[in-house]
């Protein structure tokens, strides 16, 4: 049973650890300023950048706004070309739905491309259970598999290892999963790649069944879309004799004009590449052709709770591009793997506790996992306000209010472990709002200025453990000018 | 006066000579300064000093007693609901203002992003329409009046030169809310160019946040931390013996890293820079 992301820690404790972490921080910084880097010449080479920007937005937000009728429109026109819709309300149903389809084509294993949300899903564990193999086709993904791990990145799984790291994990664990590393292998690239490439060719032409995700799903004709960089998609949807897809309701877009903005936003933002390698797009099932039964998972797994939120839903506007997560300086230091779910940075902040609602320490620290620089928005592809709706889902966290669990209206209590915190907030609002209370404390502090510790006791190390404290002036401003220009204030 | 202007725009050469135009007469360019309650209770020499800023450039500096805090610690921790008498009480501090200047970034951030939105997220949740109305008017009331210091030198003023002098090497960190949220640009800097004696030096990774963010630096304090080892890595790295920003909040995370570093450089808010002249380095 591979990792999990079960009962993981909150998001401070575990990004504490990666923190200190020195050649993780290396690699990350190295990895997400290349690529940030690039991204930025990308989108500048495009002078109506803006634009199809907006457009993306409003395109997603009005597709959002009639789901129910994309979707309707979208089954009707995969099942007409051949292929079968499935409904699957969360993770349990999507699995049991995909595992019973792999066993009833006899077979035991199955070639994925890679997909973020079967890994929201758990999918590989759940085929696990039954007996079925699921092999990772896409290199990063291979890496994480092999090395029993985590993803840690949107578009670069394994963006937390290093070269050596990953010649080593071909050496050890290749052979229990098929075609052993060559001998002698070394951490060139190249190498690397080729090592990949052999063990990956005896999946692609065995494999029976394949199981993907998409990146947009074309309502007007019932046509899948997936764009991928190293052509292992294009094998695993090729292929096989029977294709299973699982995607997430909100990647609906209305129609192929609607596609064209987003096939320009996308590669731009996540490889910043003006197009990207390979993009496979296909249509219920084809006669002679391809993959001969089709089967369609749609998965809410929390997606409509989401819509239901008026500030939250533009979380699901996300075309996973991953260029907020690479100009994040907090995933920068923090590493994607404290973000417990396989959406990492700024867009796992506001997903994950969505999505799975704020049911554990770990999701009611998210949101907090920000120091509200603004950075993802200003390049967010589809302009998610992330700062926006992180504030939003610190509110329900500390005060608790209205959400949706499981499409009812619900209403929360605040989280635990906040008390302190609202007493803190009201007093300090309080005082805020009664000049003459601040003003007595300002000279409170100023009389005690000299007896004032640089360093605080108790939770006040947050602060001082790493920061001196200011020195505490011997008289507020606000004295300062009653003193001097008293009379015209 | 014997202060030199550079003038920015047309636009701005307008107003600068309508107020040179009314020097003298009674009714002189009145500002309200919001000084902030962190500068309030902090950073007082930053409140003196844009009063003194302002004052040399002809412009009359009133402090409305009932002001205190924008609100924006509250509110972007998750408690918006209290401030929301903070913002009625900002608009009512500066009723009659038609400008108010304030040397913090985020706090005019906060005005003029965060104060729109409160009334938005109040009419979200079904409040009564009174309720609602009264929000959105002290936000529309305030919006569009409250100027960031270096905003309102450059745009209102239309003076990029504001006759200081300040004989030190000098780098800037454009504050994460000056940057994306106001669109602050090069406003700051122009202004700095042009300070006499004032070498600046550039921070490699300047648009890079510090890692302060309010009560993020006390949530993840360790993250927060790292943020700040690299940011003041790189103003060591420049030499400069002066780290310079728009906003204060900021420059404590960075200086009290910066001093727990023993490190002897000084974080100086630009309003202080800005204040100085031959005859009175601050
Ligand atoms: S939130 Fe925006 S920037 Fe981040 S992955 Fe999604 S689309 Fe890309």
């Amino acid at each position: 049973m591979s990792r999990t992301y079960v009962g993981m820690p909150a998001f401070p404790r575990a990004a504490a650890v990666s923190a200190g972490d020195t050649t993780l921080r290396a690699n990350l910084r190295t990895a997400t300023h290349t690529i940030r880097a690039k991204r930025a010449e990308a989108v500048a080479e495009l002078d109506d950048w803006d634009r199809l920007r907006a457009a993306g937005a409003a395109v997603k937000d009005r597709t959002l706004r009639h789901l129910d009728h994309y979707l309707l429109q979208l089954e009707e026109n995969v099942t007409r070309a051949g292929g079968t819709v499935h409904w699957a309300a969360d993770a349990a149903e999507a699995n049991r739905i995909v595992t019973g389809l792999v066993q009833a084509t006899g077979e035991s294993e199955v070639v994925k491309v890679k997909s973020m949300v079967t890994q929201e899903i758990g999918l590989n564990d759940a085929l696990e259970r039954a007996g079925i193999r699921a092999y990772e086709t896409d290199l990063a993904e291979l890496i994480v598999q092999l090395g029993d791990d985590l993803p840690s990145h949107i578009l670069v799984p394994a963006i937390h290892r290093g070269r050596s790291e990953i010649r080593d994990i071909f050496r050890e664990h290749m052979a229990d999963w098929g075609r052993p590393a060559p001998e002698g292998l070394t951490d060139r690239p190249a190498d690397l790649a080729e090592a990949a490439r052999l063990h990956l060719r005896e999946k692609f032409l065995r494999a029976k069944v394949a199981v993907s995700g998409a990146n947009f799903m074309v309502a007007e004709t019932g046509t899948l879309v997936v764009v991928e960089s190293e052509g292992n998609g294009r094998m695993c949807l090729t292929l096989p004799d029977t294709l299973i897809s699982v995607v997430g309701i909100e990647k609906t877009v209305p129609t192929w004009r609607d596609l064209e903005i987003y096939l320009q936003l996308l590669p731009r933002s996540s490889t910043a590449e003006r197009m990207n390698p390979y993009t496979s797009t296909w249509t219920g099932t084809t006669a002679d052709d391809g993959p001969r039964a089709f089967h369609l998972v749609l998965l809410d797994n929390g997606r409509t709770d989401t819509l239901a939120d008026q500030v939250g839903r533009q979380a699901l506007r996300c075309i996973r591009c991953s260029a907020c997560l690479n100009v994040c300086p907090v995933y920068e230091r923090a590493g994607g793997h404290a973000y417990g779910s396989p959406y990492p940075g700024p867009i796992g902040a506001i997903l994950t506790p969505q999505l799975r609602g704020l049911t554990s320490p770990l999701e009611e620290s998210l949101p907090f996992a920000s120091s509200l620089c603004g950075a993802c928005y200003e390049v967010c592809p589809v302009a998610i306000d992330i700062p926006d709706v992180l504030v939003h889902l610190r509110e329900r966290v500390v005060q608790g209010g209205e959400t949706t669990i499981r499409g009812t209206r619900t209403v929360i209590k605040p989280a635990k472990g906040h008390t302190m915190e609202r007493a803190m907030m009201r007093t300090t609002g309080w005082v805020l709002d009664h000049p003459a209370a601040l003003r007595r404390g300002q000279r409170l502090a100023a009389r005690a200025r000299r007896a004032l510790p640089r360093r605080l006791p108790g939770p006040g190390r947050a602060w001082s453990d790493t920061r001196d404290l200011p020195e505490v002036p011997p008289e507020s401003f606000r004295d300062w000018w009653e003193r001097t220009r008293g009379g015209d204030a | 006066m014997s202060v030199s202007f550079t003038v920015a725009s047309r636009c701005g050469r307008m107003k600068r000579q309508m107020i040179i135009g009314r020097e003298g007469m009674s009714d002189v360019m009145r500002v309200g300064l919001f000084v902030t309650c962190v500068n309030d209770t902090l950073y007082p020499r930053t409140g003196r000093a844009v009063v003194s800023l302002l004052e040399r450039l002809g412009v009359e500096v009133d402090f409305p007693a009932a002001q205190s805090c924008c609100g924006q610690p509250l509110s972007n921790t998750g408690y918006r609901h209290r401030a929301e008498a903070l913002m009625l009480r900002y608009a009512a501090a500066f009723q009659g203002h038609e400008y108010v200047v304030t040397p913090s970034a985020s706090c005019a951030a906060m005005v003029r992003e965060g104060y729109p939105r409160i009334a938005a997220r109040a009419a979200v949740e079904g409040r009564s329409r009174a309720e609602v109305e009264r929000l959105s008017k002290a936000a529309a009331r305030v919006v569009t009046r409250t100027y960031e210091l270096t905003e309102f030198l450059v745009d209102v003023l239309g003076v990029t030169d504001v006759g200081a002098y300040f004989p030190h090497t000098v780098t800037y960190h454009p504050t994460c809310h000056g940057l994306r949220m106001l669109g602050l640009g090069d406003r700051p800097r122009r202004l700095l160019e042009h300070v006499r004696g004032l070498e600046l030096r550039e921070l490699a990774g300047a648009e890079e946040c510090c890692g302060f963010g309010g009560t993020f630096a006390v949530k993840n304090p360790a993250v927060s931390a790292a943020m700040g080892a690299d940011k003041t890595r790189a103003i060591r790295k420049t030499g400069a013996r002066a780290v310079c920003a728009v906003d204060n909040s900021c420059l404590m995370h960075i200086g009290g890293t910066l001093s727990r570093e023993g490190s002897g450089v000084r974080p100086v808010h630009i309003a202080e820079i800005l204040a100085g002249t031959e005859g009175r380095v601050l």
